[in-house]
């Protein structure tokens, strides 16, 4: 799990983004907040299942091997 | 009197080779010449009149050091304006003239699809199981850095201290909206603790605020002096502080907003006082720290952040555009505005919802949502993996194009780029030339091109980058049966004889 200052501080901003978005959007309508919400975490999921499938198979060579020099 | 803005994309790719020994230039020359050999293009470029090593500040030539380009290596101008080459060890793409951020951002596509097409080609002629695979990004974590870099005509009475003011500005803010992301820093701050990651690809390698350099002591704002069009009339400020960015949106607000404040600066309408005082600093500051909090001391003596410094660089833009009557961005303005706007409120309440435009914003996305699942944590290589694979250009294999980023460009525009130069500059006559009468152009470069003619070589200069459009030569280039007619149309005032084939 990730669990480092930087990206927890995002996470934060992140949530009380959509507690923000949710109020909005309950006053609007109960069910959207809801529907977005799943819609959001079901296009991420997705996407990870699409890098599940093509992503690098060793990646520590990957990673290590890749080394650029001479650039502008 | 404001000036219709010219700009353009210079790509350097990384570059990778599997089962196969090379060297990097040498991958690079055979992606090139995969290209090259088989589609229509001109493989020779003409090197007579670059001039990289002088200098903005004093007009005046600076033995710096720069990279000669190897005149052996491969080096092709493509029908649709684009220069395909080798620079020193990696590809690069560089996009015709375009007269509008949406036009770059059309043929900046092309240039992706230049290099898909090469990866595929060079497939076929390399050994089984080898293969050479691109990357469109500017870092490769261990210290070395690559460039995209920006061009913007500019009119030559413009001081170039005005410019360098507003720029540095703009440039260690933008960073919020356009930074392409990355896991890791390699350059820390001092006292800070080392972020996991960071807005940018390229905050890392600044070392000066000003200077003539792009692959030593990079400065934030690039002084090299070399317009490619009649230096009485032009510069062209060369910008190296940005990402390659894999967001069609984000590209398009890169050179949207910048070419805007370029405009409201010439109009001597930008004013002062947005600059940080300390800009290397400021500009990993604002990289390194993803909550977009950090302040920083701007020359007005105030402390803000670079959402902060965004929101009044929109609002002096937003104001001068309204006292306009032609838009510097050929009908784009209003969009561009719209959309800086929409993105900067979103980073400032929510920058989650801007993970379908903002490049750092869709990587973050991801790789936080793939340490999630399978329990990674930051010093795991799957993530730097994520990271690189992010900005892979092959179709099967690249994470952007499946991370749902907003497009702008439908996939048959941007195929048709491959060959179509853009109407609305030179980039047209130099392109429909290459295209008409290939074995007839004996080589070219941005400002100008030479032709073999009846009478001998001749040279036919395009110092001016809004004319030799599609308005201007259109008619003529249709009329012409030949070189040889083209040149009597145009008459002899259009040419120069040429001594000797400036060619390799």
């Amino acid at each position: 799990m990730l669990t480092f200052g930087t990206v927890g501080h995002m996470q934060e901003r992140v949530q009380k983004g959509r507690e923000a978005g949710s109020r909005t959007e309950d006053a609007v309508g109960g069910a959207h907040s809801t529907v977005r919400g799943d819609q959001i975490k079901s296009d991420l999921d997705d996407i990870l299942d699409e890098i599940d499938e093509v992503l690098e198979e060793n990646a520590e060579e990957f990673v290590r091997n890749y080394v650029q020099k001479g650039g502008q | 009197m404001t000036s219709r803005k010219v700009m353009g994309i210079e790509t350097e790719y990384g570059i990778i080779a599997r089962n196969l020994d090379v060297s990097p230039s040498v991958a690079s020359s055979i992606l090139v010449n995969s290209y090259t050999d088989d589609g229509p293009s001109l493989r020779v470029w003409d090197f007579d009149r670059e001039t990289p090593h002088v200098d903005a500040r004093d007009d005046g030539v600076v033995a710096g050091t720069h990279p000669m380009v190897e005149p052996m290596m491969a080096n092709a101008v493509l029908p649709n304006g684009a220069r395909y080459y080798v620079d020193h060890a990696h590809p690069e793409y560089s996009t015709p003239e375009c007269a509008s951020p949406g036009q770059a951002v059309i043929h900046d596509r092309a240039g992706e699809l230049v290099i898909e097409e090469s990866m595929q080609r060079a497939r076929l002629r390399l050994p089984e199981g080898a293969e050479l695979i691109a990357y469109k990004n500017n870092s490769d974590g261990k210290g070395n850095s690559y460039g995209c870099h920006e061009n913007y005509l500019v009119p030559r009475e413009v001081p170039f201290g005005r410019i360098q003011g507003a720029m540095l500005a703009h440039f260690v803010s933008r960073q919020v909206f356009c930074g392409a992301g990355k896991v890791g820093v390699e350059v820390p701050r001092q006292g800070e603790n080392r972020p996991m990651f960071q807005l940018s690809q390229r905050a890392d390698f600044f070392e000066e605020e000003v200077g003539l350099e792009t692959t030593i002591r990079r400065p934030i704002v690039n002084t090299r002096d070399e317009p490619h069009a009649n230096p009485a009339l032009y510069r062209r400020l060369h910008v190296i502080a940005g990402d390659a960015n894999m967001s069609e949106v984000a590209t398009w607000l890169k050179l949207g907003t910048t070419a805007l404040v370029l405009s409201c600066l010439e109009d001597d309408e930008f004013g002062t006082g947005l600059g940080p005082v300390d800009p290397v600093s400021a500009v990993r500051a604002v990289s390194h720290d993803i909550t977009l909090r950090a302040a920083y001391e701007c020359l007005d003596g105030s402390m803000r952040t670079a959402l902060a410094v965004q929101e009044e660089i929109l609002a002096r833009v937003t104001s001068w555009f309204g006292r306009q009557d032609v838009d510097p961005l050929g009908g784009e303005g209003p969009g561009v505005l719209a959309e800086w706007s929409r993105t900067l409120e979103l980073l400032g309440s929510d920058p989650s919802r801007t993970a379908d435009t903002v490049d750092w914003v869709a990587k973050l996305r991801i790789i936080e949502g793939f340490a999630d699942r399978h329990g990674a944590d930051w010093d795991d290589a799957r993530l730097r993996a994520v990271d690189l694979q992010y900005h892979d250009m092959r179709p099967g294999r690249g994470l952007a194009r499946r991370a749902k980023l907003r497009r702008l460009v439908p996939d048959a525009a941007a195929d048709a780029a491959r060959n179509e130069p853009p109407s609305g500059t030179r980039a047209y006559f130099r392109g429909a030339c290459l295209a008409r009468w290939p074995d007839k152009v004996v080589s070219a470069s941005w400002d100008g091109i030479v032709l073999d003619t009846a009478a001998g070589l001749v040279r036919l200069p395009m110092d001016e980058p809004l004319k030799g459009t599609k308005d201007l030569v259109g008619r003529l280039l249709s009329a012409a049966t030949d070189v040889d007619h083209l040149v009597e149309m145009l008459g002899s005032s259009a040419v120069v004889p040429v001594e000797s084939d400036p060619g390799w």
